[in-house]
């Protein structure tokens, strides 16, 4: 359980918070146990696994009834999420009769009491979002669908059984990297920050990508991230999307890591320079190696198609090559890939770097923006952030206080509700204002922190924010 | 192989009368005219130009054996030599008198190696112990000297596009003296040695002036010496040795051209390429000095293709009235009756045909596998538009479809020509804008060879029939116009639009919007109102497209009434109102416009409210809420 304890003013008493925690998560198919004794062949996945089986069904039986009593009321939106005083659930259905919930525990604050009696507990229920964690779930979903094609694929192979192991496997380690007290707006949008790149550079890029692709013809997709942000997507944009979260909260951060935590300056440059696989054989010239890649299932034409996910990586440009994955990756491949990516890749990673370089010198001298601001748009999903820290394997670090995130997440449901274009001015405590707009499909929150300014001055500093930030894109007044 | 043949002989030969006993022929290099004498003139001199014009036909008394034949340029006066001493001349121009008169060399004992017209009336006498330059002067019927040049000549060649005149002197005869003429003046350009391939003991002539010959290429004078292959020497084959002449400066040696092969040579120049015939193997090769191997400060060169021989030639029977049952008699090549002038003619004295030799550029293709150097070999002949077009097209289909680089390395080549002739055109057009008192004068309007390929040209010939080629992969089209863009981009063309166009169906045809949504994010399809629409138009099978078509339209800054249309057609009248409010138009855009759009939405608050701005406005404006009739 993640223990955040944040020592209360000055007095005796210490109080103790409690973030927000998973305390379940099962799949379920209430069409595989029907009658009466059978439930528990309705249960596909269930964690914590040792619950005992009895408290499983019930769990299970109660979601069950909840979603089809609400079905009385609006058949076709049944329940997405049941608050209590304790806890929150969420339900999603991502295919058919297949229900994936999850059990959040709500944010609590324990105040101990006088004289030995127990503390007491008081729940923050109205402190989570339905819609972040509502789309933390569809993550969940995605990311099992990414690396394991739907469920549907698993029951034709191997029916039920194999569709257990497959959940199994994948959800017993996927939810220990849940982070659910770190969830925010972010994940409701489950963006793609782009890198900004000039014209010319951005046509090498092009080149570079159709060039490999026509001399390895194996490579069916490719994608171009630089610095963790993404350039160019062969992948549709959902594929993408997912895959996207996967590199940049799972496989960079656990590649880097070794590199941030080093301290000799030596071994950093080293590193820099190193061309890998991150994906495969870690060494091409080890005998031993083996070429066993990640499969990945993206969507095609017919449903969907099973690919090998090969990521290498040149300094900060990292390339992914996806490959039919009926077609056996070999040695003499992955050499061939090394030997043409790996000069070209470099060469492309000192071209942008220095692009980058003259960019950020010419647009005057690296400071602390002035804004925070949050930008999607959800036609092309594109994210910007200045609120978020750069994201680590663990966690996802915000600079603003998590009450302001929870305003900004506010903001977001008031926007879902209509179709029309809309601005939002709230005055926080303290001395915070936070604005959201809406224009088209595209939401932009902004944190102004000024002392004694009123509506007045605040809607202005964001017109001056649209004008220097957003003044390429028709983003209205 | 009849298709590797990239040399022939012009189809429509000069005829003359061939050669014989009583029929002496000349040729004039100069004026590019075959003189046929028949019995020294008294039965008739007939003149064939390279065009009908400057054929002449005429009679003159024989008052001896002619040794040389010339007309005057234009055909003014005509200059006969007949003696070593003396040239005789006629008028020819109407009006003046048309009896002979005579000239004799003014050195003493001196003869007359031969004469060349540098002019109209100028002209040039080569003794054996200098030149003498004279003004004629046709009504007097005299000459005047105008310069005399004192030196010992063995013999002499003349380029008559430069007018320069190439003395060979000392013993040995490889110390050579060009000598420029113009306007009346001669001036001595620098004199140069030629290495010969063994020095004779004791000293005698040994550069023959049929080893010699001055041609310009590429705009540059050049001596080409052809360097017989030694007994002595190791060196595996004959040479020739080009030297380069600039008007101011010494003299270089420039190129090397190997032929690798020992025998009889001949050489033209065509379109800028050095043509070696081989008579024992009867054959040509040729060469280009602008394709450098870098290495060596005298470039050593091998003939870009491998050697052919001139595309076998049938000489039609009697002219104009064919016998259609007998066939055309094949003409012998290389033959030894053939005699090779500068820059690009060849005579057959025996048979009576004067040819230009051509360079075949379709042939070429095959010949030179390399892609990249075979660009550079076309992007400088003259008829090359064509055969670079077709290339293109053979590059990206087919079987001969090549790999993406060196589509890539074919547009670049491709658009650095493109690019030197905009820049060109450019500064032309910035110099006649300063007005005729800067440099405008100076400054010619560059012209535009076959080699500028642009955009349109490429659109037009290969690149829309390529997109629309069955059986050529999406993948494949994409990647050679994004190509294609990049090099333009990379050479800061902009792009026409309907590049963009062919790129955004080939990608809609395939359903690829998500790519395109790509390119249009980094700009890579620049913003244009046409394509913004363009974009419109794909609304209703990409819905994002509107907001690119916003964007765009937002962008280009002059399109704020699209903006406006575009958002009342979707029934946003309040953000059409914001839009029109925030880039300050509000004041004289029309309301009918909006109040109509918010009338068909049905919502009457709506309509209150944009009234009610309307309103405001006109009251802001002119003082009272009420509707101008007029701009209503």
């Amino acid at each position: 359980i993640a223990l955040d304890t944040q020592p209360n003013g000055g007095g005796r008493m210490q109080e103790k918070q409690y973030t927000p925690c998973l305390l379940n998560f099962f799949i379920y198919n209430p069409t595989f146990g029907p009658r009466e004794g059978e439930e528990e062949k309705k249960i596909l996945f269930y964690h914590p696994s040792e619950v005992e089986k009895n408290e499983k069904i019930r769990n299970v039986g109660l979601c069950e009834a909840i979603v089809q009593f609400t079905r009385t009321f609006c058949p076709t939106k049944p329940a997405k999420s049941l608050h209590t005083q304790k806890n929150r659930q969420f339900f999603f259905e991502p295919e058919e009769n297949f229900w994936i919930v999850m059990v959040v525990r709500n944010p609590m604050i324990e105040k101990p009491n006088k004289d030995g009696k127990p503390p007491t507990i008081e729940y923050q229920e109205e402190e989570i979002l339905d819609t972040v964690y509502g789309a933390v779930v569809r993550q969940c979903y995605s990311m099992y669908k990414l690396f394991n094609g739907p469920f549907g694929r698993a029951m034709e192979t191997g029916g039920v059984e194999l569709l257990m192991q497959k959940l199994e496997k994948f959800f017993y380690r996927y939810l220990q990297t849940l982070h659910l007290q770190s969830c925010d707006l972010l994940d409701v949008f489950g963006g793609i920050s782009f890198f900004p790149l000039d014209k010319m550079t951005y046509l090498k890029i092009q080149s570079f990508v159709n060039r490999v692709e026509e001399s390895l013809s194996l490579i069916k997709y490719t994608a171009f991230l630089y610095n963790d942000q993404l350039i160019w997507s062969g992948l549709e944009q959902d594929d993408m999307r997912t895959l996207y979260k996967y590199l940049t909260t799972s496989l960079f951060p656990r590649h880097s890591e070794p590199e941030v935590r080093s301290n000799l300056l030596s071994v950093n440059f080293l590193s820099c320079f190193v061309l890998r696989f991150l994906t495969g054989p870690a060494n091409l010239k080890d005998p031993e190696a083996k070429f066993r890649f990640p499969k990945i299932f993206v969507a095609s034409e017919d449903g969907y198609e099973e690919l090998h996910l090969i990521v290498y990586k040149a300094m900060s440009a990292a390339a992914c090559f996806m490959i039919n994955a009926s077609v056996e990756v070999t040695r003499e491949f992955c050499e061939q890939l090394d030997g043409l990516v790996g000069p070209q890749l470099t060469l492309l990673a000192s071209d942008i770097c220095e692009q980058f370089t003259i960019n950020r010198r010419t647009s005057g001298p690296e400071k602390e923006p002035q804004f925070k601001f949050i930008y999607f748009n959800h036609m092309n999903l594109a994210e910007k952030s200045t609120i978020h820290m750069r994201k680590t394997a663990s966690v996802c670090l915000t600079s603003v206080h998590p009450d302001l995130m929870k305003i900004l997440g506010d903001i977001n449901c008031d926007f879902a509700r209509v179709d029309e274009d809309e601005e939002i001015i709230v005055k926080a405590m303290t001395d915070y204002w936070v604005v959201g707009k809406k224009s088209d499909q595209r939401e932009l929150y902004v944190i102004l922190n000024q002392k004694n300014a009123n509506l007045i001055e605040v809607n202005e500093e964001v017109k001056r924010l649209c004008a220097t930030q957003f003044n390429n894109i028709f983003f209205l007044d | 192989m009849a298709e590797e043949h990239y040399l022939e002989l012009s189809e429509n030969p000069v005829q003359f009368e061939h050669a014989s006993s009583v029929n002496n022929v000349f040729f004039d290099e100069a004026n590019k005219q075959v003189f046929a004498v028949r019995s020294g003139g008294a039965t008739g001199v007939v003149v064939k130009g390279p065009d009908d014009k400057s054929s002449v036909a005429f009679r003159m008394d024989d008052k001896g054996e002619v040794k040389c034949i010339k007309f005057s340029i234009g055909n003014k006066i005509l200059a006969v030599q007949r003696t070593s001493k003396s040239v005789d001349f006629i008028n020819f121009i109407p009006d003046y008198p048309h009896t002979e008169f005579t000239q004799e060399c003014k050195t003493r004992n001196a003869s007359i190696l031969g004469f060349c017209w540098t002019s109209w009336n100028e002209i040039v006498f080569i003794t054996d112990q200098g030149v003498e330059f004279y003004q004629v002067f046709p009504d007097k019927r005299n000459l005047k000297l105008l310069k005399s040049q004192s030196i010992n000549v063995n013999w002499y060649q003349y380029c008559p596009e430069t007018a320069v005149i190439l003395l060979s002197t000392t013993v040995q005869g490889n110390v050579l003296q060009p000598l420029a003429f113009k306007n009346g003046n001669v001036s001595k350009m620098s004199k140069f040695e030629i290495e010969l391939p063994v020095i004779p003991k004791p000293a005698k002539l040994s550069l023959s002036e049929r080893d010699v010959a001055m041609a310009t290429i590429y705009g540059q004078l050049y001596v080409m010496y052809l360097k017989h292959h030694s007994r002595t020497a190791n060196s595996p084959g004959a040479e020739v040795v080009l030297y380069h002449l600039p008007r101011e400066g010494p003299c270089k040696k420039s190129h090397v051209l190997k032929l690798n092969t020992t025998g009889k040579f001949a050489l033209n120049i065509v379109d800028n390429l050095v043509v070696v015939h081989h008579q024992s193997s009867q054959t040509s090769l040729i060469f280009d000095i602008r394709l450098k191997e870098p290495d060596c400060s005298v470039n050593t060169q091998q003939p870009v293709l491998p050697a052919r021989s001139i595309h076998p030639y049938r000489i039609p029977l009697s002219g104009s009235a064919v016998v259609p049952s007998q066939p055309p008699v094949p003409c012998q090549l290389y033959s030894s009756s053939w005699s090779v002038f500068q820059p690009d003619i060849i005579i057959s004295a025996s048979e009576g045909y004067l040819w230009y030799l051509q360079v075949k550029l379709p042939p070429t293709v095959k010949l030179l596998q390399d892609k990249g150097k075979l660009m550079d070999f076309l992007l400088r002949r003259r008829d090359c538009k064509m055969v670079i077009l077709s290339v293109c097209s053979q590059i990206l289909e087919g079987s001969e479809k090549a790999e993406l680089p060196v589509v890539a390395t074919v547009f670049d080549k491709l658009n650095q020509v493109y690019k030197d002739y905009l820049e060109a055109e450019q500064s032309y057009a910035a110099a006649v804008e300063s007005g005729p008192s800067r440099g405008a004068a100076t400054q010619k309007r560059p012209v535009r060879t076959q080699a500028v390929i642009d955009q349109s040209d490429m659109y037009t010939h290969v690149l829309s029939s390529f997109s629309e080629r069955k059986g050529v992969s999406h993948k494949f089209i994409i990647a050679v116009l994004m190509e294609y863009i990049r090099s333009l981009n990379q050479y800061q063309i902009t792009v026409q639009h309907y590049l963009y166009e062919l790129v955004i169906k080939t990608l809609v045809q395939h359903n690829h919007f998500y790519m395109l949504h790509q390119f249009l994010q980094y700009h890579v399809l620049n913003d244009s109102k046409p394509l913004a629409c363009l974009l419109l138009s794909l609304e209703g099978t990409y819905p994002p497209a509107h907001q690119l078509s916003l964007d765009m339209l937002k962008r280009l800054s002059t399109a704020n009434d699209e903006i406006v249309e575009v958002l009342l057609s979707k029934q946003q009248v309040l953000g059409a109102l914001r839009f029109i409010r925030s880039v300050g138009a509000h004041d004289n855009v029309s309301a009918r416009k909006f109040l109509d759009a918010a009338r068909q939405t049905g919502d009457q608050m709506l309509f209150y409210t944009v009234f009610r701005s309307f309103q405001q406005r006109n009251q802001r404006l002119r003082g009272s809420p009420a509707f101008n009739p007029g701009t209503f």
